[in-house]
């Protein structure tokens, strides 16, 4: 190794001043909100220190810093180079190939080991899986960026992207039947109900995203309040349904009518504001409706929602154990799964189609205009085009995607209250598309499947209880992880998963060109 | 007349706490143009310091009130002022230079972390405590309505102007609020003159946490309970009314929280079904503003350049 012994020392020292004063810093913020804890007493309340818990933080933050320093930041040479190569491409030295395949043989020595451990001593069964559970996640690693390297080696001009939609697609489509035949006949004992809900959960937010994409990433107006027209949706239809008995696909349009009358509502006033404004408004009239629903008691019946919302029948068929259903007309025995299959492949023809009509709709003229207006108000209002009609469009096409959603979330849940609106449901979207990369439908259906679908595993996680031991409830920190996901993704990557899109159409080479005359210059 | 001056006085009570929440908005979109939507937060995180330096304070046998006050104020500031140092830190610089919605992400990210960490560390429940600052004035009696200023009040509007007043002075006569003004104006330029950038927008962040503990003290001084929750209203109040006043603007954000505050008051006061629906008189006043004001009330007005 190149490093010698003075530039040791010079790391080792100014490392050493960084972590104490990162130490100093985490005391000063945790010593009073971690260090002391208020507890209710018959007194009022009164304070119980907890130094340890202190100290335990203090010293994370110490030698977290330090070993970075040391070890990545600071380092010629930084162990995690090797496996970030795995997945940019470059060339591979020899230690690289020392590193891996050494990671990769301790974390195999180690799973092997674990599984060795656990069947000799029952009592370091909660050790065993955490080691088990990192070996596995370094193999994975390792394994699927090595397969990503050969493909590109071998095949570096394959469509990727294409292959990769097409699969997932594929994949969502033949998921629910293939799990659901495979367990009926097999009985591999797949918590089928679970992983329904679930992927139902993750569709509804990739159709939200789909649509939020509309006004945030091609029309480039910040919209806090989407929640809102999900919420319009939610109610019109819940109650068209309880109080005329019009049926769910009677009510799907009107809903997604009602949400786009409201997005042109909150519109008009809002189209003069700038940016930062508009966000504010948005944000101001979603809490306005939140608080109407809650107040308006008469019709919202307010907090306590409404209840008994009927499900969605098959051209007609209701879902049911009695009478007439889609199991009778079908000769199928009676399960309540089919209802749920059913509801799965609806959001989904709904996100597909939200997906459709934005790509499409992206290359008509008023397409277009959302994009160029994103790059240039200006410009835009200069060439011609009418930016309020732009504006207004945006915010109605997208208020209607979340219209249709909050009706199949108000169908699938059979109960709405205003607590499934708060302003959590605009963040957790908004999030969605801009960790996602904006513009990009793949990278939106990604971040929702990313954070939804991990935020949603962690409810009901036996394993995380194995490791932390049996106090540790995991909803209590779920929400502190999506906030640390939030930010680390956006720092790690401010572009979105997958990076932002650009314009769909360009002068072709301008850029290009330019960038020639620069070099002719230079030259 | 006897109700109408009680509630004017109670309007400017509460408009005065989110004057100072505003202040920490206004400094920051001056400074950097973004929504810091983690101040809200930061707001409750110094209410939170502020009760447990209390209760220290108290549990170690000072007696004195109002030094005990000031200790706690002192402490408050410092703590939550090293807290919006941090934010700004891990979330804020790295994306300075990203696309305008990146830093607003791990905004919106932070004030999660920030009110779960308070909820994981201090417990969901609400946090009461026993009034501290008692008694009060009766101005004058109308037919056996009386108009109180009450003790605490007159510390919320005292201490608020005294800080508005040192704050002003900081901005319009020191280097660092000449060089915060430089940034405002234009940050490279600022650089190559000199300032330093990265310093400047630290120390504006550590002025809205430090103000905005004042806010959390006093908040907790007037209504006597807490929890984990209060920094989100109080935080998008405290936004709409730096919006009003013109965002970027000082004089502006403790003008827009004294009506936001005002208009509150008097809606819950007068309009049937009036308590409900305060937050959405405040809202719609803002909507109903901007649309004639589309740069709020003392705002400087946009000028386009292409």
């Amino acid at each position: 190794m190149s490093v010698g012994a003075k530039a040791w020392g010079t790391r080792l020292r100014s490392a050493l001043s960084d972590a104490i004063i990162s130490a100093w810093i985490a005391f000063f913020l945790f010593c009073l909100t971690l260090g002391v804890r208020t507890v209710d007493s018959v007194r009022g309340l009164t304070l119980k220190s907890r130094p340890g818990l202190l100290a335990i933080a203090v010293g994370i933050v110490f030698f977290g810093r330090l070993l970075l320093n040391l070890f990545v930041w600071q380092a010629d040479y930084p162990p995690t180079r090797p496996f970030a190569k795995l997945y940019t491409g470059e060339p591979f030295e020899r230690r690289d190939w020392w590193v891996l395949g050494l990671t990769g043989l301790i974390a195999a020595v180690l799973g092997g080991g674990s599984v060795l451990l656990a069947s000799f001593t029952p009592s370091a069964t909660s050790v065993a899986l955490a080691i088990r559970l990192v070996a596995i996640v370094i193999l994975v690693f390792e394994a699927i960026g090595l397969v990503h390297r050969l493909m590109v080696h071998f095949f570096p001009n394959l469509p990727y992207a294409r292959i990769f939609i097409i699969a997932g697609v594929l994949f969502a489509v033949a998921f629910p039947l293939t799990s659901y035949l495979m367990e009926k006949t097999f009985h591999i004992g797949l918590p089928l109900r679970y992983l329904f809900d679930l992927s139902i959960l993750v569709l509804t937010y990739v159709m939200l995203g789909w649509g939020l994409n509309i006004v945030v990433g091609l029309a480039g107006l910040l919209d806090l309040g989407y929640v809102a027209f999900y919420a319009v949706g939610a109610y019109v239809f819940a109650l068209l349904a309880t109080t005329f008995s019009w049926t769910f696909w009677m009510c799907l349009p009107i809903a997604g009518a009602a949400a786009a009358l409201w997005g042109c509502t909150v519109g008009l006033p809002v189209l003069r504001l700038r940016g930062d404004y508009l966000a504010i408004v948005t944000l101001a009239f979603a809490e306005i409706v939140r608080i109407v629903l809650i107040n308006w008691t008469d019709i919202t019946h307010g907090p306590n929602g409404i209840s008994d919302i009927p499900k969605p029948t098959f051209f007609g068929l209701p879902f049911g154990a009695n009478g007439e259903t889609f199991s009778t007309f079908f000769g199928l025995r009676y399960d309540p799964l089919h209802a749920i299959i059913f509801l799965y492949y609806v959001i989904f023809g709904l996100a597909i189609l939200t997906n459709v009509l934005t790509s499409r709709l992206r290359r008509l003229p008023i397409g277009r205009a959302w994009e160029a207006m994103r790059e240039d108000e200006i410009a835009c209002r200069s060439l011609g085009i009418n930016t309020t009609i732009t504006k207004l469009s945006a915010f109605a096409t997208g208020a209607m995607f979340g219209g249709f959603a909050g009706a199949f979330f108000a169908t699938r849940q059979g109960f709405i209250s205003p607590e499934s609106f708060t302003f959590m449901e605009s963040a957790t979207i908004l999030a969605i598309v801009v960790l996602g990369g904006l513009g990009s439908q793949l990278g939106v259906a990604l971040a929702a499947i990313v954070l939804v679908g991990g935020f949603e595993a962690m409810r009901n996680t036996q394993g995380l209880r194995l490791i932390f031991g049996p106090d540790f409830d995991p909803a209590l920190y779920r929400m502190l992880l999506f906030g640390i996901a939030m930010v680390a993704i956006m720092v790690w990557r401010p572009g979105g998963i997958v990076s932002r899109r650009t314009p769909s159409i360009t002068l072709s080479g301008s850029r290009g060109s330019a960038a020639q005359h620069v070099n002719e210059g230079r030259a | 007349m006897a109700y109408f001056l009680q509630q004017l006085i109670n309007g400017i009570a509460l408009g005065s706490i989110y004057g100072l929440i505003a202040i920490g908005y206004t400094m920051v979109y001056g400074i950097i143009g973004m929504i810091n939507f983690a101040h809200g937060d930061i707001f409750m995180v110094g209410a939170f310091v502020a009760l447990i330096a209390f209760l220290l304070i108290m549990s170690l046998g000072l007696t004195l009130i109002p030094l005990a006050l000031v200790l706690v104020l002192i402490i408050a500031m410092l703590l939550t002022a090293v807290w919006g140092w941090t934010v700004e830190r891990i979330a804020y610089r790295p994306l300075r230079e990203s696309f305008r919605l990146a830093p607003l992400i791990t905004a919106i990210g932070m004030s999660i972390i920030l009110q779960n960490f308070m909820q994981v560390a201090q417990g969901a429940r609400v946090k009461p405590l026993q009034p501290v600052v008692t008694g009060g004035y009766e101005i004058f009696n109308e037919g056996g309505f009386e108009v109180n200023l009450s003790n605490i009040q007159i510390v919320i509007v005292v201490t608020t102007v005294l800080l508005m007043g040192v704050f002003w002075l900081i901005i319009t006569r020191t280097a660092l609020g000449r060089a915060q003004r430089a940034c405002e104006q234009d940050r490279l330029m600022a650089s190559l003159s000199g300032v330093n950038v990265d310093r400047t927008i630290s120390l504006t962040f550590v002025m809205g946490a430090a103000l905005a503990a004042v806010a959390g003290l006093l908040y907790l001084l007037y209504y006597g309970v807490i929890d984990f929750f209060i920094g989100f209203v109080a935080g998008i109040k405290a936004f709409t009314a730096a919006v009003f006043g013109g965002i970027g603007s000082l004089p502006g954000a403790m003008l827009g929280g004294l009506i936001i505050g005002l208009i509150e008051t008097f809606w819950s006061a007068y309009a049937p079904n009036g308590p409900e629906y305060k937050d959405v008189a405040a809202f719609s006043m803002l909507a109903i503003v901007l649309i004639f004001f589309p740069t709020g009330l003392l705002g400087r007005p946009e000028i386009e350049k292409v």
